[in-house]
């Protein structure tokens, strides 16, 4: 460690005579083709301000990339920047003061205020300390639809989730995959999600996610839930494929009609050059019930140590919340701004939609923040058996139920 | 034997201890310490930092009331056995095979061999896509006119296991060969002479006499395959990913994903616990008839 | 093709010389070996085969049909063109990496382990055994439990994030299984060459110098290339204990197989995958006939 910090003194030492450049690691696992687009407008806007960003790229999402934050962080060799989902996830090292206190940008910034909605902002917040620069929003309650599919099939559109399931047998007869979904666990678990809030409505999903009563979530309406979500299992059959991308590009290659999907999947269209509306139709909140969750990125800034780092994490914090970025990045990601005051003018047909979702208030807490990542863990895992197997709803809600209690 | 005071017999041998410090502090620090560090963090309630909140037996409680672990001992064990007999006899078999005097003898090793230098990442991936049904041989049987011909071994749970089997046998037993073809090498041509002279038939002479002499090699073996077997992750990660559903989950997977995803180390620790403990079983009777029996020789 | 001409080289001489009492029986030998090695075969041979396809190719279907249009642009950006995250110069950032990596591990593996099973088989002292028990049952823990401990371990010793931070954990994970092939090997050396040089006078580090490591070369040409192997296909500990500017060839090609830009690129992903597994394969196939050698004097006696 030692050995480290002198060598990066005297990195900083050698770029402070070059107009106080410092380099600054960062690591992220957004790999894929839109995330790579929206970190180069991350790395170009810092690298502008005189600043250098060290990419520091690690592909297979959360499961690969985070045991190597995580030991770098406490093995006393930490980057100088690192994504994590806020929430709960990188609660422990803040609490054991491996992260760099970012109060001071923060109120410099007046984030209290521009920050919206204030959700992101308090989950970076403990005791009072801000300690991560929230950088998008991501909802993933999603619903893409590939628009050619039912032109071919001289179907209407489905506007909703319940047309999509009507209208999903003369899909299969047309010889496509009704429902994309990608083998992965936090896929099913996704589309799980998804469906709670379209299906069992806003005041059911906050009295079990929110208040965490039991009742409910063994009650009629979430049976209902899991119901749909039987249904949706039959409809993903024939879809063999592992990452959400490719389950993304059954539909953009009209291979499958939809696909339960974050909004980041948007930025996979907007890759292969679709356009929304036209080429494909999202519907948030899978159409029935307009209501997203706002979970999202957020960087944290361990401590390093040396004033000369610590000064540039703190330029790169405020730099990441800026107008100019928020929309520069979010545009290329496909995701939501952290913040209402940006122009949007260039956004596309969903994120319009999102925006609206937003506007209107029509937002309750991601996932990262109601439950523990042990939890999620769980629930996943429970998913997974229950997606790929024949395990009865009935039977997946006791297990469901059982794993909420123990949180 | 031992009752000499203790200075003499630290210092007798002063140097060969010496030379020894990196194995005996890689033993005692790295693997006895880990695996205390381990176990004793299993009773804990540690989240994602080790923390000391001692909990009892609950992890232990949980892991063995979790259908996914469940499942993953269950899988390793089929992998397991299938993966250790099938190494072993095809091993043995084709280093036989590869003994009878052959031409091209080095070419057909080579080939046998070369797997063994890629990484279970790669071998996975491969794997993956030669048993995908949409392009591998499924694919090509199907447009060689056997329309109804199915084999998707790891998009089907019941025997997904066995498509890992393929793989892993592909990348492991080359190099199990090779270990038994340097054995059989290692027969003295003397024992085959006497065996022709009285008339036993080869394949007694191998089950009665050549096998019995290999033991070292069996156990080369046995320990190589063995510790592949309990470590299986790459490939399945690779292949599967524990899919379908968690039709081919295995042990360290669970004990990977709850300690860095789901941010319970307390819960991993209690599973990895559960692995070095079953190696234990194995290991300790073996130890003693290894070395228990030649203490004073 | 590569089949194929096995097929035809073996069928080839076989034939018309001994024509007697091998007949029958070598057919089936032989046959048996062939179908033998197509298994072998096939996985490199549709690797070769997509890497050097187009993607319209690729997508007509049959994964095992020769290219029609030979292509070697997936090569080039498997190389030097690939994108990981932001830097999109392929695999060619990490070689120079995994070299600094793979010398100084394998030596320093090598050389310890080599004179743990020296000190093992003539030097034994009391607990030696155990030391050895507990180095085999090293073997068995995977990787990933041990590692938070090693985080802590490396964080106190101040090398975390170091060259030497990795290549001291490749020692350490490389030592078991090469100290039990090393300990084989050199209890096959007769005892009276030891016990001659013990009268003449020669000390440990003599005897370890002047007569073992000549006597043992077979043994090490098979500990290097387990070590390059392992080493060079290592991941999780390229990963989890350097930084980006030491990552190693197989980060790169972890993030080039496992971002999906849009389709998958499979002729890129092959490439790529050839292209980090080159270093290991070239060891194989010029050392194959060693490799055995080595094992066949060592590994086996016990």
């Amino acid at each position: 460690m030692k050995l480290a910090t002198k060598l990066l003194s005297v990195t900083a030492i050698v770029s402070a005579t070059s107009a106080a450049a410092v380099d600054l690691e960062v690591t992220h696992w957004w790999t894929s083709g839109g995330e790579a687009a929206a970190v180069g407008k991350l790395a170009e806007a810092f690298d502008a301000s005189g600043d250098h960003w060290v990419d520091g790229a690690i592909a297979g999402s959360g499961g690969t990339a985070r045991p190597i934050m995580i030991s770098r962080i406490t093995g006393g060799d930490p980057m100088g920047a690192t994504q994590f989902n806020h929430g709960q996830q990188a609660l422990e090292l803040v609490e054991a003061g491996f992260m760099l206190d970012i109060t001071d940008v923060a109120e410099a910034n007046n984030w209290e205020e521009v920050i919206f909605p204030p959700a992101l902002l308090d989950a970076c917040t403990i005791d009072g300390r801000v300690y991560c620069a929230p950088v998008n929003i991501h909802s993933p309650e999603w619903l893409w639809l590939s628009n050619k599919v039912y032109e071919d099939l001289g179907l209407p559109v489905p506007t909703n989730w319940d047309e999509f399931v009507a209208s999903a047998d003369a899909v299969r007869a047309g010889g496509k995959i009704p429902l994309a979904l990608g083998n992965q666990p936090w896929q099913s678990s996704l589309a799980f999600g998804a469906l709670q809030i379209a299906v069992a409505g806003i005041d059911a999903w906050r009295a079990v996610n929110v208040d965490k009563d039991m009742d409910v979530a063994s009650g009629p309406v979430f049976a209902a839930v899991f119901e749909a979500a039987a249904n949706a299992r039959a409809l993903a059959v024939g879809s063999n494929v592992q990452d959400w991308n490719q389950a993304t590009n059954l539909v953009i290659t009209d291979q499958a009609a939809g696909q339960i999907m974050g909004d980041w999947a948007q930025g996979e269209f907007q890759v292969a050059q679709e356009v929304a509306g036209t080429d494909y139709t999202c519907l948030p909140g899978l159409g029935l019930n307009a209501y997203l969750s706002t979970g999202g990125d957020a960087f944290y800034f361990p401590k390093l140590d040396d004033p000369e780092q610590e000064a540039a994490q703190k330029r790169l914090a405020a730099l990441l919340v800026t107008p100019d970025v928020q929309v520069s990045f979010n545009l290329a990601k496909g995701s939501l701004p952290i913040r209402g005051d940006v122009d949007l003018s260039a956004a596309n047909d969903c994120m319009r939609k999102g925006l609206e979702v937003l506007a209107a208030g029509n937002l309750v807490p991601g996932g990262d923040m109601v439950w523990t990542p042990d939890t999620q863990t769980q629930v996943a895992d429970l998913m997974v058996e229950f997606w790929k197997s024949d395990m009865s709803a009935a039977d997946a809600q006791a297990a469901w139920v059982a794993i909420l209690q123990n949180d | 034997m031992t009752t000499a005071s203790k200075r003499p017999w630290l210092l007798r041998n002063i140097n060969a201890k010496i030379a020894a410090m990196p194995m005996i502090f890689t033993t005692l620090v790295v693997f006895v310490g880990g695996t205390a560090w381990t176990v004793i963090y299993s009773f804990t309630n540690s989240k994602l930092l080790p923390r000391w909140q001692f909990v009892g037996l609950d992890q232990y409680e949980r892991l063995w009331s979790n259908n996914r672990w469940l499942t993953s001992v269950e899988n390793l064990a089929l992998f397991g056995v299938f993966s250790l007999v099938l190494t072993i006899t095809l091993g043995f078999l084709l280093a036989v095979l590869m003994d009878q005097k052959i031409r091209f003898e080095d070419t057909f090793r080579t080939i046998m061999l070369y797997p063994f230098a890629l990484s279970f990442i790669v071998t996975g991936l491969v794997w993956q896509w030669i048993l995908n049904p949409q392009f591998g041989i499924q694919h090509i049987v199907r447009s060689l006119g056997w329309e109804t011909f199915t084999f998707d071994p790891l998009y089907n749970p019941d025997i997904v296991m066995f498509g890992l089997l393929i793989a892993g046998l592909w990348q492991g037993t080359g190099f199990v060969m090779c270990i038994m073809l340097a054995g059989l090498r290692g027969i003295d041509e003397d024992i085959w002479k006497a065996s022709r002279v009285d008339g036993i038939p080869r394949w007694k002479t191998y089950l009665f006499v050549v096998i019995p002499m290999m033991r070292p090699v069996f156990i080369t073996v046995l320990v190589i395959t063995t510790s592949g077997i309990i470590k299986l992750y790459d490939l399945v990660i690779a292949q599967t990913s524990g899919g379908p559903g968690t039709a081919s989950q295995v042990p360290a997977m669970y004990v990977y994903d709850y300690m860095f995803t789901a941010q319970n180390l307390g819960q991993g620790l209690a599973a990895s616990t559960m692995m070095l403990l079953s190696v234990l079983i194995v290991l300790i009777p073996w130890a003693y008839l290894e070395f228990g029996g030649r203490r004073n020789g | 093709m590569a089949d194929t001409t096995t097929n035809t080289a073996l069928s080839g001489p076989r034939g018309p010389k001994p024509r007697k009492r091998l007949s029958r029986g070598n057919i089936i030998l032989y046959s048996t070996l062939f179908v033998v090695c197509v298994y072998y075969i096939l996985p490199l041979w549709v690797m070769v085969m997509t890497s050097l396809k187009g993607m319209p190719e690729i997508r007509m279907g049959n994964i095992f049909a020769p290219p029609v249009d030979i292509e070697f642009q997936p090569w080039v950006k498997a190389w030097a063109e690939a994108c990981t995250g932001l830097n999109c110069d392929g695999l060619s950032r990490g070689f120079g990496n995994s070299v600094r990596i793979l010398i100084p591990s394998v030596i320093l593996s090598i050389a310890v382990a080599s004179v743990n099973g020296y000190a093992l088989i003539n030097w034994r002292f009391k607990g030696s055994d155990v030391f050895f028990t507990i180095l085999i049952f090293g073997s068995f823990i995977p990787y990933q439990v041990m590692l938070y401990p090693i985080v802590i371990l490396l964080r106190e010793a101040g090398i975390y994030g170091t060259l030497w931070g990795l290549v001291l954990v490749h020692t350490v994970f490389g030592m078991p299984i090469l100290t039990l092939l090393f300990r084989n090997y050199f209890s096959s050396i007769p005892e009276e060459l030891f016990k001659a040089a013990r009268v003449d006078g020669a000390g440990f580090w003599g005897i370890y110098f002047r007569i073992m490591l000549p006597m043992s070369l077979p043994i090490f040409v098979v500990a290097i290339i387990l070590q390059v192997t392992g080493i060079w296909n290592d991941f999780l500990f390229g990963v989890v204990f350097t930084k980006p500017d030491l990552y190693p060839m197989t980060v790169q090609l972890n993030n080039i197989v496992n971002s999906v830009q849009g389709v998958k690129e499979y002729n890129v992903n092959m490439a790529a995958t050839l292209l980090t597994g080159l270093v290991p394969l070239i060891v194989y196939f010029v050392s194959g006939k060693l490799f055995v050698r080595g094992i066949a004097a060592g590994a086996v006696k016990g």
